[in-house]
């Protein structure tokens, strides 16, 4: 899955459960200070995407994901290592 | 030894709950100097209020009240009782168990008494004991509290778990029946966990890792409380109410989303004006609930405890 498609996803999540337009959801947008997303639905975004991608997101990595593109590149590298 | 008798059924005759007049609000907590508002609490928590208990009232005083108002519910009094068991985790002191004094309490004297710790997920586990009491005819009356002073344990600058909890009391009775009125309990624990929510050792406070309780609780449970209602042998769009453990609203909401549960299932939503009150927060929602109309008597309800521990349990019960 290339980013562009991961970032599509992933996008789509974040609408679904935080309510944030799929287009305002880019690589460089932070999920707490931009997109107004909170420490929950971070968690139900993580499990979202665990199942969407077939990885594993540890509540330990969540808490370094702070903007979209940090999410993308750790769906991406462990997506790749699975 | 001779053989036990045949089973019989049991059910929740009637349902008593102790509401301590103390209220404290979101804008209450700010008001105190906690770093918080009344828009981040309500739209993390779904918590607007919740009771506080006055120094006079007990986890025993609270269960007493509670305990004698399901009796009158039921048309019974202290004296047909022959088991009370006290869910708690909130006692001041480990030794003795609050139980016997509730027995005495209530006029229940020499009943059999005992505690349960299961921390919030309790009340289920305990109506689970007292359901096969009366089923294999070791009690025939049985009751069932919940009582919780949750302030005690809180420390009121940690943002994070003192603004979720209260305080609080619920009584159920439990007698026999000619039909079935509460179903195989579906219980379970993860100790691996047991770190994520809970008063540390060396600590005087609950303390709680939210995010890892909220991943736990929206993911793991839903198979659970499926596991409940195949048990009982009830299909979850048989359900009329649902009433899990009110620790965070938005684990209800993700609960419901995951069991697909029909528009028309009653859920309880008590956590609003009560917050969590662990091993109390079940028989107090489902009190609301029976209370509230919403659910006719005799309608099927799913209940679904869980926390600390961390320990789960479930059954499918008839409203009374």
């Amino acid at each position: 899955m290339s980013q562009q498609e991961i970032l599509a996803e992933l996008a789509q999540i974040v609408n679904e459960i935080a309510g944030v337009p799929a287009g305002d959801v880019t690589l460089d947008k932070s999920f707490v200070d931009d997109l107004d997303v909170d420490s929950l639905s971070m968690v139900e975004i993580a499990t979202a995407a665990e199942d969407k991608f077939g990885v594993r997101i540890p509540d330990e990595d969540l808490k370094d994901l702070k903007t979209v593109g940090d999410a993308v590149s750790f769906i991406e590298k462990a997506g790749v290592a699975a | 030894m001779r053989a036990v008798a045949p089973l019989r059924q049991s059910r929740i005759a009637g349902l008593g709950e102790h509401r301590p007049a103390g209220r404290l609000t979101n804008d209450d907590l700010a008001a105190r100097g906690l770093d918080t508002t009344d828009e981040w609490i309500r739209t993390r928590t779904g918590i607007v209020s919740r009771h506080v208990a006055a120094s006079d009232e007990t986890v025993v005083s609270m269960g007493i009240d509670a305990a004698a108002k399901a009796l009158a519910a039921s048309g019974l009094t202290g004296a047909d009782v022959d088991l009370v068991i006290l869910a708690t985790c909130t006692m001041r002191n480990a030794i003795p168990g609050g139980a016997a004094r509730v027995a005495t309490g209530i006029g229940a004297r020499g009943a059999g008494a005992f505690d349960v710790n299961a921390a919030c997920g309790g009340f289920c586990y305990a109506l689970s004991v007292a359901s096969d009491a009366v089923r294999t005819g070791n009690a025939q009356r049985v009751v069932v509290v919940g009582s919780e002073k949750l302030t005690d344990w809180l420390d009121w600058s940690d943002r994070g778990t003192c603004i979720l909890f209260g305080d609080g009391a619920a009584a159920a009775v439990v007698t026999t029946a000619d039909e079935p009125g509460i179903g195989p309990v579906a219980w379970g624990s993860d100790g691996e966990a047991y770190a994520s929510v809970g008063v540390p050792e060396g600590d005087w406070a609950v303390r709680m890792d939210g995010p890892a309780v909220f991943r736990w609780a929206t993911t793991q449970l839903a198979p659970v409380a499926r596991r409940a209602c195949e048990l009982a042998g009830v299909d979850l769009a048989d359900i009329r109410a649902f009433v899990p453990h009110q620790a965070n609203a938005r684990i209800i909401d993700a609960l419901v989303r995951a069991l697909r549960l029909p528009e028309h299932v009653a859920v309880a939503r008590d956590i609003a004006t009560t917050g969590n009150t662990s091993a109390a927060s079940v028989p107090l929602a489902l009190s609301a609930l029976a209370g509230s109309g919403a659910v006719e008597p005799g309608g099927l309800t799913l209940l679904l405890a869980f926390g600390a521990g961390l320990t789960y349990a479930g059954q499918v019960v008839r409203i009374p």
